[in-house]
């Protein structure tokens, strides 16, 4: 299966990633290759098989209500590029 | 044309765990300053687990049981994708299609009649950061991000579009938050925003079995506004219909200042979330036994508990159902009625009722206090029901007495003693006071002697005045009446 032209920079949207020409087209071929070799998976029947989403037969991981503390504010924030009042800074964002 | 209205709503509600949903920061923020109950798990660190709180799964559990829901046997978590920075991870982890709620039912009661509106599924996710944004002459606008809130445990309840009316909309809401106060789940306080609520409505003519054009309102952060945006949607619907003939399916905010809803259309391209199983987090099994533990521990709910107050305390479908509006309400006036076992239960049922539905409920809104948070103990009010039953204190300067208890927490006997607010119970001051109203007043006499009743009323009042309510009415009234036929 090929990849639309469309299909790619729709993905790379969603992805927030901003691609040239050259490089809509060099994703267009790899993303394309993964699919297939997705589609030889495809060709196993799997009519009476449920669908499994998890392979390590884990269930019920919980843990108590038991709250601890924190990081230091400082701490939080020693990655933010821009910091004001506490909080990271970032672009404007509207609803 | 008459048009039929259909509302669905999803509500969101953070739940009152101690900690966070997949890691143990504090849930309790409301006081914290920014980005201090935050770790690398809330921020989506690499290589950070989450691990799913126990008492969260048991919260909604207890929830979708009380909504008669389904417990799935098999439940899982999801990713839910979206690039926008409330989401530190880039996803918010969630329930797609195996939540642990499923097919139940809410009874709501609108202008006497019951309605049953059905639960499409409750389940769970994790709440999001808060942004605030900020403009700034000559360098623009930003936002500013706190991460506190991010990874709180919240609820969602999806109803079935079985809402016709934006007041059956405010009554499922209501009875929803009551139930949730019960179970002790979450605070339902709309304001803070920890009970949120969008609606979905539509209109379509009367008996079209098209389903009409479905907008999804967003921004209402109290009953009324719910109910006031429905109302404006309807109106706004039905005259877009009827000028251009068709709505556009959108998502609206409603502006309290104007008392409008404007279209929220920002996003250019349809929401792509590609949820997948979250592979971070095993999925739940939620064995027989342990949901029928659960359901073995749910607590009396409103319904329930509406209709044995009725039974055992004889008070009416009305008061039940004011006073089992609140748990802290039902709680209270249970409190009140078995405090003093020597009265008659019904009787003193009834005047609990009145004064916490009447004027106890007036000055709680007035000063935006909670019950539980009173001055007013149920030992306070007792005695002051008391003191009205022993005839020690009137009905009307009990409402005098019963304000000044409620802002300064005194006790009634120390203000009726304070301010000399003792009944009058000497026969020959009453009386005395009676003529001196009749001799003040000749016209109302004359016209109480010309039949009109109301005058007596009239009367009635000066006398009360005079004894600045320290009176009883029903004694004022009798010799009112004999000192009038006496005169005649």
């Amino acid at each position: 299966m090929k990849l639309s032209r469309e299909e790619v920079v729709h993905i790379a949207l969603l992805a927030r990633l901003g691609l040239s020409e050259e490089e809509l087209e060099k994703f267009r071929g790899q993303l394309s290759n993964i699919l297939e070799n997705f589609e030889v998976l495809q060709q196993v029947d799997t009519t009476d098989v449920p669908p499994t989403a998890y392979p390590i037969p884990l269930e019920n991981v919980l843990r108590k209500d038991e709250a601890s503390p924190s990081l230091a504010q400082s701490e939080i924030l020693a990655n933010a590029p821009r910091e004001e009042e506490g909080c990271f800074r970032v672009k404007a964002v509207l609803e | 044309m008459d048009y039929e209205t259909t509302v669905g709503l999803e509500v969101h509600a953070q739940l009152l765990t101690k900690s966070k949903m997949f890691c143990r920061c504090s849930a309790d923020y409301a006081d914290a300053a920014p980005n201090t109950h935050v770790c690398p798990v809330c921020l989506g660190m690499p290589g950070v687990l989450p691990v799913i709180n126990q008492r969260a799964v048991e919260y909604v559990v207890m929830t979708a049981l009380a909504l008669n829901c389904t417990i799935p046997e098999y439940c899982k978590f999801d990713r839910k994708n979206y690039p926008y920075p409330d989401l530190m991870k880039g996803y918010q982890i969630s329930q797609y299609d195996a939540p642990l709620g499923v097919r139940g039912r809410l009874d709501i009661e609108v202008e006497g009649q019951k309605k049953r509106i059905g639960i499409t599924r409750v389940h769970l996710e994790e709440d999001v950061a808060k942004l605030t944004h900020r403009s700034i002459p000559g360098e623009g606008s930003y936002s500013l991000v706190d991460v506190n809130r991010a990874g709180v445990p919240l609820m969602e309840v999806v109803s079935e579009p079985d809402m016709h009316s934006p007041e059956e909309a405010r009554q499922y809401l209501m009875k929803l938050r009551t139930i949730l106060q019960f179970l002790g789940v979450s605070s339902g306080n709309m304001e803070e925003g920890s009970f949120r609520c969008d609606a979905n409505i539509s209109i379509r003519p009367f008996g079209s079995t098209d389903s009409g054009v479905k907008v999804e309102v967003k921004n209402m952060n109290s009953f009324r506004a719910v109910y006031h945006a429905l109302e404006y949607e309807e109106q706004r619907q039905r005259r877009v219909i009827e000028e251009r003939g068709r709505l556009v399916q959108e998502t609206r905010g409603w502006v309290e200042e104007g008392g409008v809803t404007v279209s929220q259309r920002s996003k250019e391209y349809a929401h792509d979330y590609r949820y997948f199983p979250e592979p971070d987090l095993p999925p739940i099994t939620c064995s027989r036994q342990w949901v029928e533990e659960i359901r073995s521990r749910l607590p009396e709910l409103p319904d329930a508990r509406q209709d044995r107050l009725m039974a055992q305390y004889g008070l009416s479908h009305y008061d039940a159902s004011l006073l089992t509006t609140s748990k802290a309400m039902a709680d209270y006036s249970e409190a009140c009625v078995k405090l003093n076992a020597e009265v008659q239960v019904e009787k003193r049922a009834k005047a609990v009722s009145n004064w916490i539905s009447g004027e106890f409920t007036r000055l709680l809104h007035a000063t935006d206090i909670q019950i539980s948070d009173s001055k007013v103990s149920p030992e306070h009010l007792v005695e002051m029901l008391d003191l009205i039953d022993e005839g020690t204190l009137s009905g009307a300067a009990a409402k005098t007495v019963f304000e000044e208890m409620f802002h300064s927490g005194k006790r009634a006997k120390e203000i009726i003693a304070e301010e000399g607010l003792t009944q009058i119970s000497d026969a020959e001051e009453m009386k005395e006071i009676v003529a001196r109203v009749v001799a003040a007043n000749a016209q109302a006499v004359a016209d109480f002697k010309k039949g009109k009743e109301a005058a007596l009323t009239f009367l009635v009042g000066q006398v009360m005045r005079q004894t600045k309510g320290r009176a009883n009415p029903t004694v004022v009234n009798k010799l009112l009446k004999e000192k009038l036929e006496e005169s005649a």
